[in-house]
């Protein structure tokens, strides 16, 4: 399969569908990473709806990546229940340890650092999550077993 | 099955009489939490292990396993409750692989094999597991929408059918008119659960009211944005099916052709569970054309949120549905005049979705008789920060928060004191210590300068600095500002300034001053509901607490070392 293919196939499945420009750059996120720039432009031409629009929305919703980010998404929640129970040092922890700040990927795209609102696990804060597994009652002291455990994972994962 | 009858395989009480039948079989149901909070605490490997642990001692046929929502005390999970026929419930809290096979061999496998009545003792190794059902934290609580909640596979149709599941749209449909559904979801008193507290009967009079020419729309608002805030979530995992139920009897009652959820992308296992629940209704036939056979024909379809905390607001909502920028615009026209794509839309909250089944089986009068004389029925809360038992719960309006914090959150821990609770998020305020006998209703927090937000209840300890606190809120507010009007754009970005300021020891009282002008400013200038109530916790700080501003403020530089602190 060819790039620019999946791009148009989320776009001929939600062409017809109302209110789907959203959902189809999901679908793209969802198998991509992010939405680079060839598959919004077939995005656009796929569902009719002018690139500026599509960018005007991209750049609207924080979800949306314009960049492809490291392997592992590292996302640290900086909700209310997280900020009391000291996730702004676990956030610092991380950036120490993989020397990047907040949005920002590493050199070697293994890890990308972000913050997020809430994930709902506000019982088991401070909360962070890495790729879909959420790890509860996290301290700084974490932070380094937490980015070891992906190292391995993803060098598993190339073999 | 045969195709004999076909009709009988969407009857749902056919459908309820074979699953309880199927049911009966087992002696003993283990329910396992399965919502993201214990999933993330390693619920599925405890699934794993009971499964084979059940197998080595052959009660596979014996015992069922049930992944079920959230079970309310998620600071203490994975959580497993063993239920076993004859005997008392058995609640394990911080399960570990090896407590869950020891269960099955030491605790199941046994007690299975004592005659009916015989009393069961659980072995002192597993007692340090087990948490007291008659904990306040269980016992004070009154559950209607979280009822079901972690009783039933949120997966499995026919469960919730067999829990009497889809009855109430069946009496609606089969015996009522539409008008007397609005008339008697006005009769309860419920208001919006989303925290806008606006009478839901009202507002479904006002949408079924409104002609149409082709389409009306319901819309459910799952895009639970307020930090520290899991209701929706846990709700929409829990029991989907609940709200999907509540949205049909909706339409039915504003005559509503389509639904559509919205709901956070930041939620993947709420938004899955609910496209698994949409599905099994249109097998089930309990949505699609002629529904239960009648005129009634109905359909569902998810849009996600993509991480916009201004999208909660309903003009704002209907735009990102729409595939726009999510930004609000001037109310009038409301969405019941002009909504989704122009036509009528009637928005309500998942809460208050959840809350309709078991309003109308139940009726009016009843749901009425939970609660304040302003504010009916119970309100959901997700309970955390500094508190013992966080967690999940549902409670009555018009129990106090001392009853909330202090009983079924068992306290502040640590042998801290406790300073304040914060409710409505970052639209919402902090009540103080002289305030903990207030009781949970829309008027009585409105009156302290919080609101009852969608029912986010965070506990703080003295610790908790408040000038710190509204630069928090303040900070996620402007962030999350979509710029559209200045009030809120410029606004909110000044006040954040002027607090920096403060907190790092360089402010003046002048600029405590300026804080409540811009406050006030923005409160009445900002176009929607994020920069009308985002002043609040800084305000509403700023009122018991102002003594912590003046600190920061009064000498000047010399506050440096305390604007370190956290």
């Amino acid at each position: 399969m060819s790039e620019g293919s999946v791009a148009s196939q989320v776009a001929a499945k939600w062409r017809k569908k109302r209110g789907s420009l959203i959902m189809a750059l999901h679908e793209i996120q969802d198998i991509k990473g992010y939405i680079p720039w060839d598959d919004a432009m077939e995005i656009a031409v796929g569902m009719n709806i002018p690139l500026a629009r599509i960018y005007e929305v991209l750049t609207f919703y924080n979800f949306f990546k314009l960049e492809a980010p490291g392997k592992a998404v590292i996302s640290v929640c900086t909700g209310t229940a997280c900020y009391l129970k000291g996730n702004d040092k676990v956030l610092e922890e991380f950036k120490k340890e993989l020397g990047i700040g907040e949005g920002e990927s590493t050199a070697d795209r293994m890890f990308h650092l972000q913050c997020v609102r809430c994930v709902g696990c506000c019982g088991l804060a401070p909360v962070c999550v890495v790729n879909g597994k959420t790890y509860g009652r996290v301290t700084p002291n974490d932070v380094r077993g937490i980015l070891d455990e992906w190292r391995n994972k993803l060098a598993d994962d190339k073999e | 099955m045969a195709d004999a009858n076909i009709d009988k395989r969407f009857d749902i009480h056919e459908i309820a009489k074979e699953k309880n039948k199927d049911l009966e079989r087992f002696d003993c149901n283990v329910y396992i939490c399965h919502s993201t909070g214990c999933k993330s605490s390693g619920s599925d490997d405890i699934i794993d292990i009971v499964k084979s642990a059940l197998a080595d001692h052959d009660l596979e046929g014996q015992v069922r396993i049930v992944p079920t929502g959230c079970m309310g005390l998620c600071a203490q999970g994975p959580l497993m409750r063993v239920e076993i026929k004859g005997q008392k419930d058995v609640l394990y809290k911080r399960l570990e692989p090896l407590v869950a096979r020891m269960i099955v061999t030491e605790h199941i496998a046994p007690a299975l094999k004592l005659k009916e009545g015989e009393p069961f003792e659980i072995p002192e190794f597993l007692a340090q597991h087990v948490l007291s059902l008659d904990l306040p934290f269980f016992t004070k609580q009154e559950k209607v929408v979280l009822k079901d909640a972690g009783h039933l596979d949120p997966e499995d149709i026919q469960e919730y059918i067999a829990h009497g599941g889809y009855l109430a749209l069946e009496k609606v449909l089969k015996t009522m008119k539409p008008e007397d559904v609005v008339q008697e979801i006005k009769k309860s008193g419920l208001r919006g659960r989303g925290g806008g507290g606006f009478s839901t009967g009202m507002k479904w009079e006002i949408a079924a009211k409104t002609p149409t020419v082709d389409e009306k729309f319901i819309i459910c608002n799952g895009d639970e944005g307020d930090p520290g805030a899991y209701m929706d979530r846990s709700i929409l995992e829990g029991n989907p099916h609940a709200v999907i139920e509540g949205m049909m009897i909706a339409a039915y009652a504003i005559g509503a052709t389509e639904g559509w959820f919205y709901v956070r992308a930041e939620y993947p296992l709420a938004v899955e569970r609910l496209e698994k629940a949409i599905k099994a209704c249109k097998k089930t036939r309990l949505l699609g054309n002629n529904i239960m056979g009648t005129d009634f024909c109905f359909n569902i379809d998810i849009r996600l949120g993509a991480g916009a905390f201004v999208c909660g607001e309903e003009t704002a909502l209907i735009h990102s549905i729409e595939g726009k920028r999510g930004t609000p615009r001037p109310r009038p026209p409301y969405p019941t005049d002009k909504g989704l794509w122009g036509k009528p839309s009637c928005v309500n909250n998942v809460e208050t979705l959840g809350n309709i089944p078991t309003i109308i089986l139940k009726g009016a009068d009843w749901f009425a008789s939970f609660g304040t004389e302003t504010s009916k029925g119970t309100k959901v809360f997700a309970l955390t920060g500094q508190v013992e038992h966080s967690g999940l719960i549902e409670v009555p309006m018009g129990t106090t928060i001392r009853e909330i914090v202090e009983e079924i959150g068992g306290g502040v821990p640590n042998g801290k004191q406790l300073k304040a609770v914060q409710t409505g998020g970052p639209s919402g305020g902090v009540i103080p210590l002289e305030y903990m006998d207030l009781p949970v209703c829309y008027e009585e927090l409105k009156k302290v300068g919080s609101i009852m937000g969608s029912g986010g209840m965070i506990v703080m300890d003295e610790t908790a600095n408040m000038v710190n606190i509204a630069n928090f809120y303040l900070d996620f507010t402007v962030d999350e500002s979509c710029g559209k009007c200045a009030p809120c754009r410029i606004g909110g970005k000044q006040m954040l300034l002027l607090l920096e300021k403060i907190n790092k020891g360089k402010g003046t009282k002048q600029d405590i001053a300026d804080l409540k002008r811009i406050a006030t400013a923005m409160q009445k200038a900002s176009l929607c509901g994020l920069g009308q109530t985002a002043p609040n916790p800084v305000l509403s700080t700023l009122k018991f607490y102002e003594n912590e501003y003046l600190e920061k403020v009064g000498e000047g530089k010399k506050d440096n070392s305390e604007a370190e602190e956290k």
